[in-house]
């Protein structure tokens, strides 16, 4: 456990330092937020119905642009391949790493969503739920991202390949998540439904993810 | 002879060698076969001629999922028996899957322009076939970024598992999101609603698809491990220039 605690701390501390990537998740969120009005027009009425649609692809796009960075700076310093030899299971430094990754990245996104949601012109009375539904569900991104960053290192690749691997694996959280703004935002269908399985999905992820992604960098980087 | 047998590359390849050419027999007959039926099947009441396209979009939609399964198991036989044929038989099977994928995307939307008049709907079980069309992407582009095969296979074998834990979530999810195309109607509780003049072709035409995939997988199999053979011989002569000078 002090281990656990220790990897986390380390890796917050490098992501808000100078050269971590802390934070500039939230700032390409909040940047591609305020480009769609510019494809789609100013319509309020248009921008409070996607709305949650909108935040929620921004916050999938801003958290895999992120992961980018998870394992590869880690590899490069090789502080990687101590962490593989360390006493501490795989599992649990990749999932150390993946919290800090989310603590530092998938949080500030939710912390911002609700003024991005003022400006999309999204009611008030549902703010609330909308956010709890990205606080929810920007987790399961990190940790389902976690397995494409550990393939990825191991081939020495990144970037664009990333995206190939994880997207299609994020369907399922995008759509729940997605159905359980738009059900507190309009109904008429119930909010409880979507977001509970939006919670199944995450706490699964919670606990595949690392699995899967130790066993791509035991696999990969041997 | 045991099945282990199966497992070494060499006797592999001279099994397969004996076995190509009955298998490519068989299943040409079986697809002319199976096309003469289809041929003169009746055509639909409401739907006319444009029901026969149920004859290649149906076997490719099962082989498009058979593939899948089959990576699956390959990527158990590459991940815990680290078993170079595994390895080959995953690599063979991502880009005929996805073949067979795609082809059920292209016929179920020429199907889609007469008889739903459209060619593409944000529809239930063509989203998640689409979805599974960009995961065998995903996996091939990793064999691409691959430098070495071995360590290529063994990303590709998780992302497998990965996909197979997570392809029923993304069905269920996508079910949940949307509904319009008919529900499975071959295989069902109570009987298959199709009609046996229809059905007899249907089921000929999935046995023909399902041994073009064998066919298609063991030739892959064999060009993969001739191609590693080839590449290990290149890698050694360069060996033995490099101690010679």
């Amino acid at each position: 456990m002090i281990a656990f605690t220790a990897l986390l701390m380390r890796d917050m501390r490098l992501a808000f330092r100078v050269g971590g990537g802390a934070l500039m998740g939230a700032l390409f969120f909040i940047i591609v937020i305020t480009m769609l009005p510019f494809a789609l027009g100013p319509d309020l009425a248009l921008l409070a119905r996607i709305g949650p649609a909108i935040l929620w692809l921004g916050a999938l796009l801003a958290s895999l642009l992120a992961l980018d960075r998870l394992f590869a700076t880690d590899h490069e310093d090789g502080s990687l391949d101590l962490l593989m030899m360390g006493s501490m299971p795989l599992e649990l430094s990749v999932a150390a790493k993946a919290l800090a990754h989310w603590l530092t990245t998938g949080l500030p996104l939710v912390v911002i969503a609700p003024l991005l949601g003022l400006m999309l012109n999204v009611e008030l009375h549902a703010m609330g739920r909308l956010v709890l539904t990205l606080l929810a569900g920007t987790p399961a991104l990190t940790f389902i991202g976690l397995v494409g960053a550990a393939l990825a290192v191991a081939l020495r690749r990144g970037g664009l390949l990333l995206a190939v691997l994880v997207l299609p694996l994020t369907v399922p959280v995008l759509i729940f998540g997605v159905a359980a703004a738009n059900a507190a935002l309009v109904g008429p269908t119930p909010f409880g439904p979507p977001f509970t399985i939006l919670c199944g999905l995450t706490l699964a992820s919670l606990v595949l993810g690392p699995i899967a992604a130790a066993a791509a960098l035991r696999h990969g980087l041997e | 002879m045991p099945v282990i047998d199966l497992a070494n590359p060499t006797r592999f390849l001279t099994i397969v060698n004996r076995a190509l050419p009955w298998l490519i027999t068989v299943t040409t007959i079986l697809f002319v076969v199976g096309l003469f039926y289809a041929m003169n099947a009746p055509d639909d009441y409401q739907q006319g001629a444009a029901v026969k396209i149920m004859f290649v979009h149906v076997p490719a939609a099962w082989l498009g999922m058979l593939g899948w399964g089959l990576m699956s198991v390959a990527a158990l036989g590459t991940l815990v028996w680290r078993h170079p044929l595994a390895d080959v038989a995953g690599k063979a099977a991502a880009p005929i899957g996805a073949a067979f994928t795609f082809i059920c995307l292209v016929t179920g939307s020429l199907w889609g322009r007469p008889t739903w008049g459209t060619y593409w709907v944000w529809d239930a079980r063509l989203t998640s076939m689409l979805v599974l069309l960009i995961l065998y992407f995903g996996v091939l582009a990793l064999y691409w970024t691959a430098e070495e095969p071995g360590r290529g296979a063994r990303a590709a074998a998780i992302l497998s598992l990965v996909g197979a834990v997570n392809l029923p979530i993304i069905k269920f999810s996508v079910d949940w999101w949307n509904t319009l195309h008919q529900p499975a109607s071959v295989f069902r509780i109570g009987g298959s609603t199709i009609d046996p003049a229809l059905l007899i072709p249907l089921l000929i035409m999935a046995l023909a698809f399902t041994l073009l995939f064998a066919t298609l997988q063991l030739a892959v199999m064999r060009n993969e491990i001739l191609r590693r053979r080839v590449r290990t011989m290149r890698l050694m002569q360069a060996q033995e220039l490099a101690g010679a000078t």
